[in-house]
């Protein structure tokens, strides 16, 4: 198992170094930069100003040679400054960070707590009324384009009721981040319980129909054991993949949620640093997403080997 | 139904819910930006000129009338009251220091202030964004505590006009600056920016909430009229929709014109929510006008830019689309600006236009030349902004009944100001606008040394490729005229000059929409750059 550890560890070192170049080359390729974009917003920067700035922020330099002089730097624990904030890019990301967590947190598991038994129970009587009702929950969740959902909640809510604030973390002075938190929360939740719920579902019937659920039932297991015991415990696998690949979010964000409820987290601050070309936060904020899909997916082989004993470790 | 709506409420009431703040000492300001800094001269965000206005004061700026007026300092030095002095090809200035102004922590704002700023603007590595001023100041000379003498090194017709050099307070940067290349990482301003002494506007920074919102207090120290409020809060909600919702819901009170809705939101939102708001309308110095690539062989005809402007029905389009709200441009300076002249216009003409186009060599319909090309032209935007979208659909339709071929190939704004404009690479035309302020010279976007190329590092903004002698003479000379009234006449000549040759189409001037509470008074639009809150002290709640 420590060797098998060992290699994914070391498969997740080498997509790092890839993705890090790769982020880098793509923010370089992309077209003009953030001085040309300032030039056209301020009219009284000077040719000589863009000139300077372009090569007080390394922009004049090769591209290559850049990266490679992050490396370095990053290597040694230090990711550099943000250009944009003028400050130490982990203490930028300090704040929004535990912001994100928050909310995708308290989103994913209001969503899994929700569509894990909804799915596990349609999945049982496929075609019945629960199944069908369950469904159409379902698509009414992963049809709804978050943006509109989330406006729609703020329009109830926040403008017509008038129960809950409509953006923002919490009010100056503090205390109320839990009210701050429903609107959000809520429109990432529904959302994601729509595809909870489709993956528990398919995953319950696929399982229910294998030769060793009939041996369980003739051997005269009651119909709950079968499921709860057996069946659910099998049928976890594949969603425990899509809740792993899902973990990377958890550090990402949700850049339209983030935006509509002005809710700062990591969404708009990766947007935010690949726009405006600023490298070591861009850098810093999309490798820290991938290294934890990394290590989630790696939580999820040894999750697998918990759930299925056929599953052993060589 | 009665039992789920007290389940509702009890866990609402779990949660902590109360009723939203409403006081009327405290103003809660809605803006689509958050700056990414406060320091008063990195980086220029129009969000971190919005906050500042609260907190500290320019020395000079221009007022919602469009006058040069001190602010931080006592008199403008003109030669007339002989606090200018010429030397040679420059000027020496003197101002003297409100007598009363004071930093946040008690210290006074010194002589001394002024030349660390200065120091620090000189600064290659400081990282700001327009150093131009301070490198023009050649010295300054401390006459006393609060007076001070700048030699600048060249003799312009706005030489008083010193609104970016920026007062830092020498007492809490010095150190900072001790390492220049660090001083952008060290400084007070990102380290400590609640710190009462980095203020000496009429409001103090009293908390920063990153990418979320800016709390300002009163500052005691503040020499002026006593604000009104006991607090102003800036929240920064990006989406503009999520916006009015937040105004209607009462978490914001107003939306600042500058970093707001656009006109027609603003419009929509005034017939749905009017009776409960005041929404006033600025024309501003967003000149939306239409670029051309002046190489094409088209477009280098001055009778075809002529005719596409006569062919173009503009009244009716901002009417249309806009109430009127967004006046119509008829040349590159607002008709708000003391220079502008009236000069020859091109009201929607088609017969006009079809005769000019037909005397350039382009007939029948669609119209191709004698070669049989047609006269097809490329239409850029910026990819996603509504308004020009909606605006590049009436253009396409009328120059269609013209007979000219118009296609639109939309780009985002990045690529559009990161590359194809900067590069030369437009090969039509692009809609987009210039921002200027008040006698704004346009050496930037019609001089000929500023057409970007590669061997001038693809710097400048006549990105059309527009060449005219007399144009290059006429900025020239009206950079260095101090008499008004023959500035006049060569701003008058340029104006001419630009009206027939029409090196750009002028399309409108956009307006700034501010949507205010009823409740509130003082609020003066300016519409130019300098942000209405340089007098938040004047504004208050009334009723």
């Amino acid at each position: 198992m420590l060797r098998h550890l060992a290699g994914r560890i070391g498969q997740s070192a080498v997509v790092l170094l890839i993705m890090s170049f790769v982020v880098y080359g793509l923010i370089g390729l992309m077209p003009g930069d953030p001085i040309d974009l300032m030039i056209s917003s301020n009219p009284k920067l000077t040719p000589a100003d863009a000139e300077r700035l372009r090569h007080l922020y390394g922009l004049d330099q090769p591209l290559l040679g850049r990266w490679w002089a992050w490396l370095g730097a990053a290597l040694s624990g230090d990711f550099g400054h943000s250009r944009l904030y003028a400050r130490p890019v982990l203490e930028v990301m300090a704040a929004p960070l535990v912001n994100t967590l928050l909310l995708m947190g308290t989103a994913l598991t209001l969503s899994l707590a929700i569509a894990l038994p909804l799915g596990v129970l349609a999945g049982t009587r496929p075609g019945g009324w629960f199944d069908r009702a369950a469904n159409l929950l379902a698509f009414a969740g992963i049809s709804m384009p978050v943006f509109w959902l989330g406006l729609m909640l703020i329009v109830l809510f926040a403008v017509r009721l008038g129960w809950l604030p409509a953006s923002g973390v919490e009010t100056v002075g503090g205390g109320d981040r839990a009210r701050h938190m429903v609107l959000p929360v809520l429109t990432l939740a529904l959302a994601g319980i729509g595809q909870h719920l489709r993956y528990m579902r398919a995953a319950m019937i696929e399982t229910l129909r294998q030769d060793w659920i009939r041996t369980a039932r003739a051997k005269g297991l009651s119909w709950r054991r079968v499921v709860l015991r057996h069946a659910l415990r099998h049928a976890l696998t594949p969603v425990a993949t899509v809740v792993a690949l899902e973990a990377g979010a958890l550090f990402s964000g949700a850049l339209i949620t983030e935006t509509v409820f002005a809710w700062p987290g990591m969404g708009k601050l990766i947007y935010d640093s690949v726009m405006g070309n600023d490298f070591n936060l861009a850098l810093a904020t999309l490798l820290l997403a991938t290294a934890v899909t990394l290590a989630a997916n790696v939580a999820a082989d040894f999750a697998y080997a918990a759930l299925d004993p056929r599953i052993t470790w060589r | 139904m009665p039992t789920l709506r007290a389940l509702a409420f009890a866990l609402l009431a779990l949660i902590g819910l109360t009723g939203p703040v409403g006081a009327k000492d405290e103003l809660v300001i809605g803006i689509t930006q958050f700056p990414s800094t406060l320091h008063p001269s990195i980086d220029s965000m129009m969000a971190k000129s919005y906050v500042l206005g609260m907190a500290r004061r320019p020395f000079t700026a221009h007022d919602a009338q469009w006058r040069l007026v001190c602010m931080l300092c006592v008199e403008l030095p003109t030669l007339e009251n002989g606090l200018a002095k010429i030397e040679g090809k420059g000027v020496a200035l003197t101002y003297a220091i409100q007598p009363k102004a004071t930093w946040g922590d008690g210290t006074p704002v010194t002589s001394k202030d002024v030349v660390f700023a200065w120091k620090v603007g000189r600064e290659p590595t400081t990282g700001l964004a327009n150093q131009e001023l301070y490198t023009r100041i050649t010295a300054i000379d401390v006459v006393d505590e609060r007076t001070f003498t700048l030699h600048v090194d060249r003799l312009t017709f706005d030489y008083n006009a010193i609104h970016d050099l920026d007062v830092l307070p020498a007492h809490l940067e010095a150190e900072a600056f001790a390492r220049p290349a660090e001083y952008n990482t060290r400084t007070t301003y990102q380290t400590n920016p609640t710190h009462p002494g980095l203020w000496f506007g009429p409001y103090r920074v009293a908390e920063v909430s990153r990418g979320s919102h800016i709390v300002l207090e009163p500052n005691p120290t503040w020499w002026g009229a006593k604000p009104a409020f006991r607090r102003i809060v800036v929240k920064a909600i990006e989406n503009t929709q999520a916006m009015e919702a937040n105004l209607l819901s009462g978490s914001i009170d107003m939306i600042a014109g500058e970093l707001g809705l656009s006109v027609e939101q603003a419009l929509a939102f005034e017939k749905r929510n009017g009776a409960r708001f005041a929404v006033t309308y600025k024309p501003a110095l967003f000149y939306e006008h239409i670029d051309m690539n002046l190489s094409n062989p088209a477009l280098a005809d001055r009778r075809v830019r002529q005719a596409l402007l006569l062919g173009l029905d503009r009244e009716t389009m901002t009417r249309q689309l806009f109430e009127g709200r967004q006046p119509v441009a008829h040349g590159m300076l607002s008709p708000l600006d003391s220079m502008h002249a009236e000069v020859t216009r091109w009201p929607h003409d088609p017969a006009r236009a079809a005769a000019l186009l037909d005397e350039a060599g382009w007939k029948g319909a669609p119209r191709r030349n004698a070669k049989g090309e047609p006269l097809a032209l490329e239409l850029t935007t910026t990819a996603g902004n509504r308004t020009r979208e909606l605006v590049e659909q009436v253009l396409q339709s009328q120059w269609r009944k013209l007979g000219v071929d118009i296609r639109i190939r939309n780009e985002p704004a990045r690529v559009l100001f990161g590359e194809t404009l900067p590069r030369r690479r437009l090969s039509g035309m692009a809609l987009y606008a210039w921002i200027s302020s008040p006698e704004n010279v346009p050496r930037s976007t019609l001089h000929s040394s500023m057409i970007p190329a590669e061997s001038n590092g693809w710097s400048g903004q006549n990105t059309g490729g527009y060449v005219n002698p007399e144009v290059d003479r006429l900025i020239d000379a009206i950079e260095i005229e101090l008499d008004e009234t023959k500035r006049r006449a060569l701003w008058r000549d340029l104006q001419e000059i630009y009206a027939t040759e029409l090196p750009a189409l002028p399309l409108f001037w956009r307006a700034e929409a501010h949507v205010l509470p009823l409740w509130l008074k003082g609020v003066a639009p300016t519409g130019h750059l300098g942000p209405t809150t340089l007098w938040v002290e004047t504004w208050r709640p009334e009723g």
